[in-house]
This record gives structure tokens, C-alpha cells and sequence, in this order.
């Protein structure tokens, strides 16, 4: 029992980062455009949202809020990095899987070179501490699993609703589905296409920096080159395990940390296995569900991936 | 008056060297948030492995394994499905040739290094098969799916040497370095000068048996023919998965080649690390080659230039050799951006006319 309640209370806190940056991709996908730079956009969010605190503390105790400004300025990084990807994929109309593998490399390579260059070795930062909610936290096994943790938690799950509202409630939202389902009718209701594709990269943007700085600010407390280890595409692949819904994708996200937590309780489950099958469980679980779920995709949205040229017909 | 045909010309011209500003510019943006020099930067990793023979060596060691998985992901890439998992593939091929080549080290040299060859490509072609199959019949997006097999790979690999491939002299000593016992010298793929070894000519030779494959044979064109246009491929009678799938095993064959030739010329025992990112950088070079065989082999060596010039960097300039990744990335960005630029013809038509009515009211 004790066994299952660690393991579901670190499940929890470990599903943040895949659950922020896959909202972002959703945002990306619900309006048409397939960002597999994700991992880079979170390797520099990783990056300087570590830089803020390390910066200020040298490694030692920060006031917290150095940690929220780390975390601010990935986001702000994120965006940045979403509109670059706009200018290449929107804009330019390039091949978006490609020029997604190109802003994959140069975000992880830009974040190394950075790294080794302002912080070198392997420092550990004091990151954002626990918050356990008053009341909530004492309650026996939901507590320790649900309201023990740092705040960034309580946000990313309650920013799932809010995602939610965005989407499906609001202008905004109906303009992203619009121009991801079908750019040409958006258009000719005067819908600005590129401009509400731009607007969503940037927020995807925004959130895959955040995933990012969360791992560093507030989950592992540190950087290094393997930090993300393809959280990033990862991400890509919950989104269409669900189905480009929040609320799915958030179920998405707890299943793969799940199958993350696993390699840290090893022990106690008394299995008898190389610890690296372990590390390979969500990989290999990715590559299953993606087996299962690619083939019926009904819901996706139909421009998915489909460069926007007002001026051919089509 | 300028006519269109220069006009286009001079068009084609000026975006191609915007890009290569535009590559520049950005990758010097990176190193003045570094404070480093950008010129001397630059010159440490194009020009200085160019002026000593030791240098050119190593350069050529990175270019042989580059250049072969490259010509594997431009096969892929011309067939349609575009195939990043190299760097795993590469490592299965590794564990493939390492396990023949230790489990039967009295076969003859002719017997032995053909089959341990053989063992590399299978066992790339296998972890290719995966990806292609998945793609073909169930529509899973190879990018993903090569991604996830190249954690598995690497998870599995380090496995491999930490276990059942473990040297026996590590153990007994206990110091626990994972890597394999040394191989056999008959299995050693000899060196010219350096590290600088024969593999060059396979790669070579290589080059040219793809462009005979995709160019002149009907496998090649029924392969180009499902990338191109797989609707219209299909309707022409081509079984588009199967030449799909078919070029994801072939492209995995190249790299677990590539791995084999590696351990068996360069470090003769397998060790971690020999992946090198390759499978990566690789990717880069097929595109910037222009997916073709005589354009993959001089882009093979400019990559290998790079790669090995940012290995200087760190102790010539104290740029961090991640810089390279920075470049292949923004290489891979401003390449596809360019592509789309010279096929946009409604820009180029349009620019032109507005260069023509300039022209028209500076003479009027």
C-alpha cells in the first residue's frame, strides 16, 4: 500500500512537465500546425529557468521568487521560439516535420552551448519547494498524492480546465479549431489564418518553455544535456493519444509518468530486471499506443500539418 | 531591361545567399550572447582541421559513417518517410557486428568480417523494419516513432555492454568501464594513415551503387515514384507500402553498416559513445547533399569539417562544441525555408514585377 502511494504521489508531480508541454502541442495541432521542435523549446526553457535562480544564488538558497522569474522568462522564451517556428512553417510554408527536427536541434543545442558556457559542470539549484496544502494534504493516501506538492502542480492541473475553457468556450478558441479544420472557410470569414496560427504557436510556445523550466526549476533542481530526454516528442504523441482533448491528454499524461515512476521503485516492487528496461518502459509504451491509436483519426484536425496559401486554389 | 531568365537567375542566386547570411548571422547571434570571437570561431572549425594532415584525418574518420547513414536517410527521404532514428539503428547494427564477431573469432578474416558486416546490416535493417512497418500499415508518424526506438536502442545498447557484451577483464577487475572485450585483429578494417581507415572506399563506392539504385533500376523508381507521389504511385501499380517499408530497412541497413565498419576500423571493440550523434548530423547531410548520392558525398565531409571543428573550439575560442548542433539545426531550418522560397514562384513573379515597374519609372 505504502508502495502504491509513492509511486502514485510521485506519478503526479512527474506528469507536469508532459502535461504542460502537451497542451501547448495541442493548441499547436488544433490549429493546423505540427511542432516536433517541442523538446528544443523545452530544452531552453529547462536552460533558463535554471539560469535565473543558479544566477542569483550561485547554487546556494533563493527567495522563491527568483524561481517564478526563471520560470516567467522560459515561457517568454518558449513563445519567442514558437514564433520563429511560425516565420519558418506559417509564413514560409516549409515542411513542418523537417524545420520541426531542425528547431528540435538548435533548442537543445543552443540550451548545451549556453549551459556549459554560463553554468559548466553539474549544479544543483535549491528549485521551488513543497507546498502542501493546509487541511487537504492530511488526508490519508489522497493527500500525500494529490495536494503534497509544489505549486506549479496545482497550476498545470488546474490550467486544464481553463485549456478547456479556451478551446471550446471562448472566440479565440473557435478560431484555432477553425483554421486547423478548415483554413479556407476560416478565411473567408475573415479569419486572419497565419496571424491565429501565430498567436497559437506562441502560446504552445509559452507552455512547452514553462514544461520545460519545471523540470529544472521545480522537479529535478538542475540541468544537463539528458534532462528533457524526449519528453518533448513524447508530448507530441499524447496529443494524439488525446485525441486533441485536454482532459484526455491529461489522462495521457499520468499513464506515461506513471510508467516513468516505475524505474524509481523498482526495489520495492521486487522486480527482477535490468534497470534500463525500466527507463525503456515509456519509450517502448509510446511507440505501442502510438501502434493503436494512429490508424483512427477521425478527430484530428484536418489541416494538420497542411501549409495555409490563401492564394491557391485548392 | 533585364529579361525574366536572368531575373530568375539573379533571383535564385540572392535567396541562396540570404540563406547562407541568414545561417550565419544567426549562429553568430549564439556566440556574442557567448562573448566569443565570432571570426576566429568560425576559422577554428572550417579552416584550421584543413591545415595539418592530422587534422584532415579525423576529419574524413567523422565523414565515413555521415556519409553512409546519410545515403540510407536520402534513400528513405526520396521514398517518402523520413528516418531520424539512425543514431538507433546504428547502435543495433553495433551490438549485431560485436556479438559475431566475438562469438566466432577463429573464422578466417574473408569468412569473418563480411558475415560480422552482414550481422550490422541485418540487425539495422531490423530496427528500420520497425518504424517502416508501423508507418505503412497503421500510419504511425516515423518521426515519433524513430525517436522513441533510438531511447529504446540506446537503453538497450548500454545494457548490452554493462551485461552480456561485458569485457571479462572489466569484471574481474571490477572497474566496470561497460564496453566489450577487444575484438579480434583479424576482423580489423585497415588504416591508411592515422585513424584515417579503408571504409572511406566503401563509402565511396556506396555512393555510387545508390545512385545506380535509385536512378537506374526499376526497384529505385518505384521507390522515388511512392515519395514523390504516392497517390499517383499507387494508381500506377505500385505497392507503396511495401516500397515504403522496404526503404526504412534499407536505410536502417546503412546505418547498422556504418556502425559496423566503425567498431571494426576506428575503435575495435564496442564502447559507448560511438553513435556520436551521427544518426542526427546525418540527416542534416542527406538534406544539405540535395538527397543525391554525389551531392551526400562533398556534404558528408563539410559536416564532418564541422563536427570536428567544434571539437577544437572549446580550448582555441572556449566555445562549447555544442555550437555544431546549433548550426546543424539552423542549417536543417534555413535549407527546408529556402527549398520553399525557390518553388514559390508566385513570390518570385511578383517580385519581378515590381522590379519591372521600378525599372519602368526610372527610365519614364
Amino acid at each position: 500500500m505504502d508502495l502504491i502511494i509513492n509511486i502514485l504521489s510521485m506519478t503526479v508531480p512527474f506528469s507536469v512537465a508532459l502535461l504542460l508541454a502537451s497542451i501547448g502541442e495541442m493548441f499547436n495541432q488544433r490549429s493546423g500546425v505540427f511542432n516536433l521542435g517541442c523538446e528544443g523549446v523545452m530544452a531552453m526553457g529547462a536552460f533558463l529557468g535554471m539560469l535565473v535562480p543558479f544566477m542569483v544564488g550561485h547554487g546556494g538558497p533563493v527567495s522563491n521568487g527568483w524561481n517564478w522569474l526563471g520560470l516567467l522568462l522560459a515561457a517568454l522564451v518558449g513563445a519567442l521560439l514558437g514564433l520563429f517556428f511560425g516565420v519558418i512553417v506559417v509564413t514560409f510554408r516549409a515542411p513542418q516535420g523537417i524545420a520541426g527536427i531542425g528547431l528540435q536541434m538548435f533548442g537543445v543545442g543552443t540550451a548545451g552551448t549556453l549551459f556549459r558556457h554560463f553554468v559548466g559542470g553539474t549544479q544543483s539549484i535549491p528549485g521551488m519547494a513543497n507546498t502542501p496544502i493546509p487541511v487537504l494534504s492530511r488526508i490519508p493516501v489522497i493527500g500525500p498524492i494529490f495536494f503534497s506538492h509544489n505549486l506549479m502542480v496545482y497550476l498545470a492541473f488546474l490550467f486544464v480546465p481553463v485549456a478547456w475553457y479556451i478551446l471550446f468556450k471562448t472566440s479565440w478558441g473557435l478560431k484555432v479549431r477553425a483554421v486547423g479544420t478548415h483554413p479556407r472557410a476560416a478565411d473567408s470569414m475573415g479569419i486572419n489564418v497565419n496571424r491565429t496560427r501565430y498567436e497559437a504557436l506562441a502560446l504552445g510556445g509559452a507552455l512547452a518553455g514553462l514544461a520545460g523550466a519545471y523540470l529544472s526549476v521545480c522537479q529535478v533542481k538542475m540541468f544537463s544535456d539528458e534532462l528533457i530526454a524526449g519528453r518533448g516528442f513524447i508530448a507530441v504523441a499524447l496529443v494524439y493519444f488525446g485525441h486533441w482533448h485536454p482532459v484526455k491528454i491529461m489522462g495521457g499524461a499520468l499513464l506515461f509518468s506513471f510508467a516513468q515512476t516505475i524505474q524509481y521503485n523498482v526495489q520495492g516492487l521486487g522486480i527482477d530486471l535490468p534497470y534500463e528496461f525500466f527507463v525503456m518502459l515509456p519509450y517502448v509504451v509510446v511507440v505501442v499506443v502510438l501502434a493503436f491509436t494512429s490508424r483512427n483519426q477521425t478527430t484530428s484536425p484536418s489541416a494538420l500539418g497542411k501549409p495555409f496559401n490563401r492564394e491557391i486554389r485548392t | 531591361m533585364m529579361d525574366s531568365r536572368r531575373f530568375k537567375i539573379l533571383y535564385k542566386v540572392s535567396v541562396i545567399v540570404l540563406a547562407v547570411l541568414a545561417t550565419l548571422l544567426l549562429s553568430s547571434f549564439i556566440l556574442m550572447i557567448l562573448g566569443a570571437d565570432i571570426f576566429r570561431t568560425f576559422y577554428t572549425i572550417v579552416i584550421t582541421p584543413l591545415t595539418r594532415v592530422g587534422h584532415l584525418t579525423e576529419v574524413f574518420v567523422r565523414a565515413v559513417p555521415l556519409c553512409i547513414i546519410a545515403l540510407g536517410v536520402a534513400i528513405a527521404y526520396r521514398s517518402g518517410i523520413i528516418n531520424i532514428g539512425a543514431e538507433g539503428q546504428m547502435a543495433m547494427g553495433i551490438l549485431g557486428f560485436t556479438t559475431v564477431a566475438l562469438s566466432a573469432p577463429e573464422l578466417p578474416r574473408p569468412l569473418l568480417l563480411p558475415l560480422a558486416l552482414l550481422a550490422g546490416v541485418v540487425c539495422g535493417g531490423l530496427w528500420g523494419f520497425i518504424p517502416g512497418i508501423l508507418k505503412a500499415k497503421l500510419q504511425v508518424s516515423e518521426l515519433l516513432s524513430t525517436v522513441m526506438l533510438n531511447y529504446i536502442a540506446a537503453q538497450f545498447y548500454s545494457f548490452c555492454l554493462r551485461v552480456p557484451l561485458l569485457d571479462p577483464a572489466e569484471a574481474l577487475s571490477g572497474a566496470g568501464t561497460p564496453q566489450s572485450a577487444r575484438l579480434t585483429t583479424s576482423i580489423e578494417i585497415g588504416r591508411i594513415t592515422g585513424r584515417l581507415h579503408y571504409g572511406v572506399f566503401i563509402a565511396l563506392v556506396l555512393a555510387v551503387l545508390v545512385y545506380l539504385f535509385m536512378w537506374k533500376t526499376s526497384f529505385g523508381y518505384k521507390m522515388r515514384a511512392s515519395g514523390a507521389q504516392s497517390r499517383a504511385a499507387r494508381y500506377g501499380g505500385i505497392n507503396v507500402p511495401a516500397y515504403v517499408t522496404l526503404a526504412m530497412v534499407i536505410s536502417g541497413a546503412f546505418a547498422g553498416l556504418a556502425g559496423g565498419i566503425e567498431i571494426a576500423a576506428v575503435h575495435r571493440r564496442a564502447i559507448e559513445g560511438v553513435t556520436n550523434n551521427y544518426g542526427f548530423s546525418a540527416v542534416v547531410v542527406a538534406l544539405f547533399g540535395m538527397l543525391h548520392p554525389f551531392g551526400i558525398v562533398p556534404a558528408s565531409f563539410f559536416f564532418a569539417l564541422l563536427i570536428y571543428g567544434s571539437t577544437l573550439t572549446p580550448r582555441a575560442v572556449g566555445v562549447p562544441a555544442n555550437i555544431v548542433d546549433v548550426m546543424q539545426g539552423l542549417i536543417i531550418i534555413v535549407i527546408v525555408t529556402t527549398q520553399m522560397i525557390l518553388q514559390n514562384t508566385y513570390l518570385e513573379d511578383r517580385l519581378y514585377r515590381r522590379f519591372c515597374a521600378r525599372h519602368a519609372g526610372k527610365e519614364a
